[in-house]
Parts: C-alpha cells; structure tokens; sequence
C-alpha cells in the first residue's frame, strides 16, 4: 500500500518536472476515469455485500479452494472464461475473495481466464478474425490461463 | 461497458440500498447491518487504492500514446516486433473488446498473424492499468509472477497459432 503511494507521489513529480501542463492533464484524466467507474463500481461492491452475506465464507472455499486443488482451479477458470468485467472490478473482487482464503493459485486462474478467454466477446472477435482464429485463440488463451495457474501452484508458500 | 443509459438504474440502486442500510440500522435488523458493514468495510479498502491508481493511469495515458508505438511497428519482421507489441498493448485500456479493432488495424496495416496474435495476448495479460490494479490489491509478487508466467506463452501460442494459420493460408474475413 505505502509503496503504491511513494510510486505514485514520484511518479507525478517527475513528471511535473518534465512538464507541468500534460501532469495537470494527466490528473484530469485520472480523475474522469475514476469518476466514471465509481457507479458501476458501487453496484458490484453492494452486489457482492449483499451475496457475501448469504453465501457462507466455507462454501466459498468449498468450491474455489484454499489449497491449489485442481477442482477450485476448474471452477475459477470457466467462471473467468464466461465472466466480462472491467479491470477496476475484477482486482477488488479478488482481493475480498483472498481474504476469505481463496488461494492465489485460483484468484490466478479465475483472472487470466478473464482477461484472456471472452466467451460473451466471441461474436465480436469472430466478425473481425473468422471462426477459426478465434475458436484457436480462445482454447490457447483457456490453455495458458490453466499454465499460469500451475507456476503459481509451484510457486505458492515460497514467493508468494 | 459504462453507458449513459444505465446510471439511472445505478442511482436507484444506491438509492435503495442506503435507506435499507438506514433502516437496518434504525430498526437494529441484524442482517441488514451485516452487509452495510460489509460494503463499508469493502468501500474503505477500495478508497485507500483507487486514488493513486487512477493517477498512474492518467499519467500512463500522456506520457505513452498509441499512436507513436504503431508508427514504429511497421512491417518489418524478427524479435523486435514482439517486444514492440507489448510496448504498444501496454497502454491499451478496457480489455480484449477494444483490443479486437486495434489488431485488426495491425494485420491491415501489414503486421503478420503471429504478430496480431500476440498483440491480443499482450491486451490481455500485460495492459499496465490492469497491471497497477492488480498489484495495488494482490501485491506486487503476484503481478511479478503472473507476467513472466505469460509473457512467453503469450509469445509462444502467438508465434505456434500465427504460423499454423499462415500455413493453411488463412485470411481475415473482409470489413469495410
């Protein structure tokens, strides 16, 4: 977190050094872009109190796994592949779900399928590349989420 | 994703949702608290991230244009035209949809499959205002980890899938 901040507070100094007016530019435009997530983004946040609520922390490890089962890596991954939701949402949402001890191998998973693999984005990529290459595409991207699941697997207890 | 049209419904819904919160709390109903602790909770987290977050993306967002990176991709062929892919996926906002016409605009302006391929990769794994989110709430290990994890399967599916349709003599359907 304290990282992020000094990141951030060098960041825009050295660039107020560079030029002054594109950092005002690059404020405004941050900030636009956070105020034009902030109503989708509090939907989901009362979404997700809400459904939090009703489903029990044990079920949600039950089903997505503290351990890198493989069970849980299946689920995340074709929860991922069917899901559409904006980076802004998807971070938050994974760090709730680690807090309540879903394994990073699975939070792995379930966000490389999302950024990778559209099942409701198909259509659109058909009409610009043809079946086939987005049919392929779609299997590789669902079969690199999968790989990148088992590194995190091996790596999980000693870098992470 | 955002549209006009559908903030009203938004409004409403946080409309109901506080005067429940309200309630909840007026009326001591258990449950009702419960979850407006939980979005509480879960609306502090967010706050203390977002703010730095989206001054990152806006400096991003000056400082390195698209169009200056597909200038210098070209034609020409080699290793170099996938490190400036992910160069030029870096910077590319909101996920594979916009990602779609880019690359397309890619293999019209001469790139090869291989090459738009794994442009689509990049968009997918390695956008930087994905990537500033992603550390801000996983920690910077697992952005670390999960990008030298996918950057050469991204480049490898890229390169395997690109060359087998070229082989097949695969073509893009036309668009205007």
């Amino acid at each position: 977190m304290y990282i992020l901040y000094v990141l951030t507070g060098v960041a825009v100094i050295i660039s107020f050094l560079a030029n002054r007016k594109k950092t005002k530019k690059a404020l405004i435009i941050g900030l636009k872009k956070l105020w034009k997530i902030t109503p989708p983004f509090i939907s989901v946040l009362i979404s997700v109190a809400i459904v939090l609520y009703f489903v029990p922390d044990n079920m949600i490890i039950k089903y997505l796994g503290s351990a890198s089962s493989s069970f849980g890596v299946i689920t995340g991954t074709m929860i991922g592949s069917i899901a559409v939701m904006p980076g802004p949402i998807v971070y938050p949402l994974c760090k709730i779900l680690l807090d309540k001890g879903v394994s990073y191998t699975v939070i792995a998973a379930f966000s490389s399928s999302l950024m990778m693999v559209g099942i409701f984005t198909f259509p659109i990529e058909r009409t610009y590349f043809g079946t086939k290459f987005a049919v392929l595409r779609n299997i590789a991207s669902l079969f690199t989420a999968l790989i990148i699941a088992l590194v995190f697997s091996l790596v999980s207890g000693k870098l992470l | 994703m955002i549209k006009p049209k559908n903030i009203p419904l938004s409004a409403i819904l946080f409309a109901v949702f506080f005067i429940f919160a309200g309630i909840s709390l007026l009326i001591n109903f258990k449950p009702g608290i419960a979850i407006t602790k939980n979005f509480g909770l879960f609306s502090i987290q967010m706050l203390k991230v977002l703010p730095a977050v989206f001054i990152l993306i806006g400096l991003f967002d000056v400082w390195i244009k698209k169009e200056t990176v597909i200038k210098h991709l070209g034609k020409g062929g080699g290793i170099k035209s996938f490190m400036w892919v992910f160069l030029l996926a870096a910077p590319m906002a909101g996920g594979l949809l916009p990602g779609f016409p880019v690359a397309y605009t890619l293999y019209k302006k001469g790139a090869r499959l291989t090459v738009v391929l794994t442009f689509l990769g990049a968009v997918g794994i390695a956008r930087a205002p994905m990537v500033f989110f992603e550390s801000a709430f996983l920690g910077w290990r697992f952005s670390v980890i999960r990008i030298i994890a996918s950057i050469p399967l991204v480049v490898l599916t890229g390169i395997t899938l690109g060359k087998a349709l070229e082989k097949n003599k695969y073509t893009l359907p036309q668009k205007d």
